[in-house]
């Protein structure tokens, strides 16, 4: 199914995406794989799978470091194509989070060719911005990959405007400014102007994220947006716990948050 | 040349970076239109530059290195001789600035041997500005008098942990605190590297080397040189002389790149060398790179050139053919370092003795009639502790 089909879906059933983010390949290659599959049967609408990048520009310590923990036992692209592979059949469709180089260095055609084949439904990439989006933009459409792009706090409407028309799928609205990680208590005010003056120049699905990490963050998110991203907290939610608990430390500390996304 | 209206040279340079930091590049370039357009923001510039830094920096001719190979006369331009000792501040003067005018707040650098903290923290000293330093944990062991020189002089430096915790790290860092205080905040950047306008701007205000020494030469032997050479790390020293001739077709331009242990091994800094097109850092250009896209670590004796990337400009200048690089080991930089200071009592900094080494080299292959400028960048002091302990 394509993005847009998805969010049309879940807009006739009044609810948001929920949108959990993986590190492809943390703590282990397997456990991502189960924890794609887990994903599906307790609901997540979409997941993004992260591929793990030495130096990742958008990222807080927290991602940073499972990127790290994923490099150090064979991560990268390829190893990402291959667990969305095993996973897709039973996952909520994928949406590959990469960095610019290793795709460059991938190439572009051939990247989206397997991505598509591995079960991909699109791909964002937080270091490239509207104007250098184009060659790869083009690539992945011509195998009917989406490439959602990135709205910042800081984004001038007129600007916003044109990201909005350019991207697909949905259009990915950062909360705050920074960088990602559950750190600190973000003040949704400013994200729920940002969102009104986002819907008065598009009609494309808002999915939000950076910062959201518990229950009452989702549940206020919720309230405005199509989409709910949470990355860094589930990472630290199981991060700490031995790799064959990790799933059940990802289950135990998304269920909650799904359930508040439907309230 | 002036990157076109995207940030490229030629097929490099750019803006790869988070959306976040869009709104604060496009605030950043049309301040630096206004101000590179404003006589009178040159005018302070070049007093300060004047007053503070010391320049005009003189060009030397060397009395007796090299000269048991070559009749060349080989000179020197003598940016050892600044304020802190090296290019650096150059550069930082102007970014401080152009930070004043934009009504910046406070300042913020990466740095890796700490020459560009050390640089960016005597302007935010003596401009009022606070700054925070970034620097991999590794290098702040490495180099702990730089450290106490910044904090000395006011500012922070904090060590970042995360990757191979040196420059590349602490230069992403850099990036994601702009991130998040980017309305108030300037980055100081201290290469000809990063997104647009960064490359630009850092080699406009690096060229009073290359536009001084050309009118050096000129005045002084009544010709251009031959052949200019200067070190390249990000590139910022490079670019600056560089500017001054590059549309001189007579004048040949090297670029010295730190070879490490040799381009054939992995312990290289050699991006332009060893390296493959790539993106880092905000824009696209050589690096070193894995067949997967993963930076590589770098190696080099000189703190200043172990980075795996390298100014948009040079690979332009690479490509195009203008300008020629070429690899020197950390052997034949340690060697040319103990000569040059023997021959003329001059400690140079081990980047800048990279282009020493070089130098030494093509000057055997020229004659009286030419006339080999190479860019002293910076003196040894900084690097004495380390040598001493080899
Ligand atoms: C004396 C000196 N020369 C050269 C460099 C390399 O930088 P760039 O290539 O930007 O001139 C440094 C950097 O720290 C330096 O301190």
């Amino acid at each position: 199914m394509r993005l847009t089909e998805l969010f049309a879906e879940l807009r006739r059933e009044k609810r948001p995406a929920f949108i959990p983010y993986l590190m492809a390949g943390d703590p282990t290659a397997d456990a991502t794989v189960a924890m794609l599959v887990m994903l599906r049967t307790v609901g997540a609408d979409i997941v993004e799978v992260g591929i793990p990048y030495g130096d990742p520009l958008a990222d807080g310590p927290t991602i940073a470091a499972a990127g790290q923990r994923a490099l150090a036992h064979g991560g990268g692209v390829a190893q990402t194509l291959d667990i969305i592979a095993k996973a897709s059949p039973a996952s909520p469709p994928i949406v590959v989070f990469s960095y610019f180089n290793p795709l460059l260095q991938y190439g572009f055609e051939r990247f989206a060719r397997e991505a598509k084949r591995a079960g991909a439904v699109g791909v964002i990439v937080p270091d490239v911005i509207l104007e250098e989006a184009h060659s790869l933009q083009s690539a992945l459409a011509a195998e009917g990959l989406d490439m959602p792009l990135l709205v910042a706090p800081t984004t001038a409407k007129a600007r916003a405007a044109r990201i909005c028309a350019q991207a697909t799928g949905f259009v990915y609205v950062v909360s705050r400014l920074g960088v990602t990680g559950a750190g600190s208590t973000p003040d949704f005010t400013p994200l729920h102007d940002q969102i009104s003056r986002l819907r008065e120049v598009t009609t494309m699905p808002l999915a939000v994220g950076f910062g959201v990490s518990n229950v009452g963050h989702v549940k206020d998110v919720a309230a405005h947006a199509d989409g709910i991203i949470v990355g860094s907290a589930l990472i630290d939610a199981y991060a700490k716990s031995a790799p064959e608990d990790a799933v059940a430390a990802v289950q135990a500390f998304v269920t909650p948050l799904i359930a508040a996304s439907r309230a | 040349m002036k990157p076109d209206a995207r940030g490229y040279f030629g097929a490099f340079g750019g803006r790869y970076v988070p959306e976040v930091l869009v709104a604060a590049l496009e605030e950043l370039e049309a301040a630096v239109d206004l101000a590179f357009a404003d006589a009178a923001f040159w005018a302070e510039y070049h007093r300060i530059l004047g007053e503070f830094v010391g320049r005009p920096s003189p060009i030397y001719a060397t009395t007796r290195y090299a000269h048991d190979v070559s009749a060349a006369p080989l000179v020197l331009k003598r940016e050892d001789l600044n304020h802190t000792g090296a290019h650096k501040i150059n550069n930082t003067v102007g970014q401080a600035l152009l930070a004043r005018r934009m009504g910046k707040k406070r300042l913020i650098a990466e740095t890796g041997a700490g020459q560009h903290g050390v640089a960016s923290a005597v302007v935010g000293a003596k401009f009022g500005f606070p700054v925070d330093v970034y620097m991999g944990a590794l290098d702040v062991e490495r180099q702990a008098l730089n450290v106490y020189i910044m904090q000395l002089l006011g500012a922070t430096v904090h060590p970042v942990t995360g990757g191979t915790q040196t420059l590349k790290d602490a230069t992403n860092e850099a990036f994601r605190v702009w991130a998040a205080q980017v309305e108030e905040t300037f980055y100081v950047i201290g290469s000809v590297v990063g997104a647009h306008p960064y490359p630009y701007m850092v080699r406009e205000f690096q060229r009073v080397i290359g536009d001084e020494a050309r009118a050096q030469c000129l005045e002084r032997y009544g010709r251009l040189p031959s052949d200019v050479i200067a070190c390249v790390g990000g590139g910022s020293n490079a670019m600056g002389i560089f500017a001054g001739f590059v549309d001189d077709p007579s004048v040949r331009l090297w670029g010295v790149e730190a070879g490490g242990d040799g381009l054939e091994t992995p312990r290289t800094a050699a991006a332009l060398g060893a390296g493959s097109v790539g993106v880092l850092h905000g824009s696209r250009s050589y690096l070193l790179q894995t067949a997967q896209g993963q930076v590589r670590d770098t190696h080099s004796i000189s703190a200043g050139l172990d980075y795996p990337g390298v100014g948009p400009e040079h690979a332009y200048l690479k490509d195009s053919g203008r300008a020629t690089y070429v690899p020197i080991t950390d052997t034949q930089a340690l060697e040319a370092f103990h000569e040059f200071a023997r021959c003329e009592g001059i400690i140079p900094a081990l980047e800048s003795a990279h282009a020493i080494a070089f130098a030494r080299n093509l000057a055997a292959e020229r004659g009286p009639d030419d006339l080999i400028l190479v860019n002293l960048s910076g003196r040894g002091d900084k690097d004495l502790a380390q040598i001493r302990a080899l």
